[in-house]
């Protein structure tokens, strides 16, 4: 399918949940609303013109000048073929715009097995919450999913655009302006 | 440093056991299989028989700090990592020695300005002998630095060395 065929598909079986979309240009996509877009994840998997079976890559995207952040799924529709063992039928990827402050957005960990990691990394690193997320761990930041890259007790999340490395981090000293001048 | 440094006045029997001592020292010097990144491809082709760093000794690869007397940091040293590397370290039986291989090590390398995780130096997690310049450096670089590492075991001793800041009586009288 193309991707104006998968925008009108979703359009005619999800209007609700549709804020957008753009299927024209290198990266066709569809925005949605973040409380139905677990709904819309379960329906470009399950349903049989789509069949979006594997999900590539969840992206965040920060925007500190509108005070807003974006996760980006992008998905792939795999099918067997004859002459190689798999062949790609379409691709497509769905935006979710949410509110920088408090970044909140279902997970869909229990679609796809593969979006675990990505959204733990997705959290560790822009502070995206995803709700539901199989592992999900509590404490002063609320629950949220384990960070995967950065230590368990880092403070912040280093790819927002106003993120400031720390001076030190157990002992260690984070910029080098910050080690104390030695003897001689 | 190990027990034995600097605890003896000098004399024949000193300098005769100092030539002993550290010729056993820098002929068998045992690195720890220790590599974190990229590195470590280069140190693992230094080991193999292009390079062959076991020509200078160094070839015994161990796989446990306890036996190692050179810890090789071959690669990116990130704050999560940070404190096995000091760990490790601590756990090796002096003397120890330490290589910091290729630029992440020597002070940050690529990730200086940016890099959000990684430790700019890994002399300031643990204290380094031998620098290594290079990204990555090549195994004659490599090897260039453990031969220049062999070089400063030789100049160790165990007689007492004049204390810090006490000018020397010779270069009182040039003066």
């Amino acid at each position: 399918m193309t991707a104006e065929e998968i925008t009108a598909v979703l359009e005619q079986e999800l209007a609700d949940a549709i804020a957008g979309a753009d299927s024209g240009g290198m990266h066709p996509h569809v925005w949605v609303t973040a409380v139905r877009l677990h709904d819309v994840m379960q329906f470009l998997r399950d349903d049989s013109r789509l069949q979006f079976n594997m999900l590539r890559c969840v992206s965040g995207v920060d925007g500190p000048a509108s005070n807003e952040i974006d996760v980006v799924y992008d998905l792939l529709s795999m099918q067997p073929a004859v002459s190689e063992l798999w062949r790609a039928r379409h691709a497509f990827a769905v935006k979710v715009r949410l509110d920088r402050a408090n970044p909140h957005v279902p997970s869909v960990a229990d679609l796809w097995p593969t979006a675990d990691w990505h959204e733990r990394e997705a959290y560790d690193l822009f502070g995206i919450v995803f709700d539901g997320h199989p592992d999900s761990i509590k404490d002063h930041d609320g629950l949220h999913p384990q960070r995967i890259l950065c230590p368990d007790d880092w403070v912040g999340y280093p790819l927002r655009k106003d993120y400031v490395f720390p001076d030190e981090y157990h002992g260690i000293p984070g910029k080098l302006e910050a080690v104390p001048p030695g003897p001689g | 440093m190990g027990w034995i440094e600097n605890r003896f006045e000098e004399g024949l029997i000193v300098t005769s056991l100092d030539r002993a001592i550290n010729w056993a020292r820098e002929s068998s010097l045992w690195p720890m299989t220790f590599g974190i990144a990229c590195c470590a491809i280069e140190m693992m082709a230094t080991g193999a028989s292009r390079f062959d760093i076991d020509r200078f000794g160094a070839g015994a690869f161990r796989a446990t700090p306890r036996q190692a007397d050179l810890m090789i940091v071959a690669g990116t040293v990130t704050f999560k990592m940070a404190s096995r590397v000091r760990r490790l370290f601590h756990q090796m039986a002096e003397p120890r020695y330490v290589m910091a291989m290729g630029a992440c090590t020597v002070g940050g390398g690529p990730y200086f300005v940016h890099g959000y995780h990684v430790v700019k130096g890994v002399d300031l997690v643990v204290p380094v002998d031998i620098y290594v310049p290079g990204c990555p450096p090549r195994p004659e670089a490599l090897l260039e630095g453990l031969m220049r590492l062999q070089d400063k075991i030789h100049r160790q001793t165990i007689a007492k060395r004049p204390a810090v800041g006490v000018e020397p009586a010779s270069k009182e009288k040039n003066a």
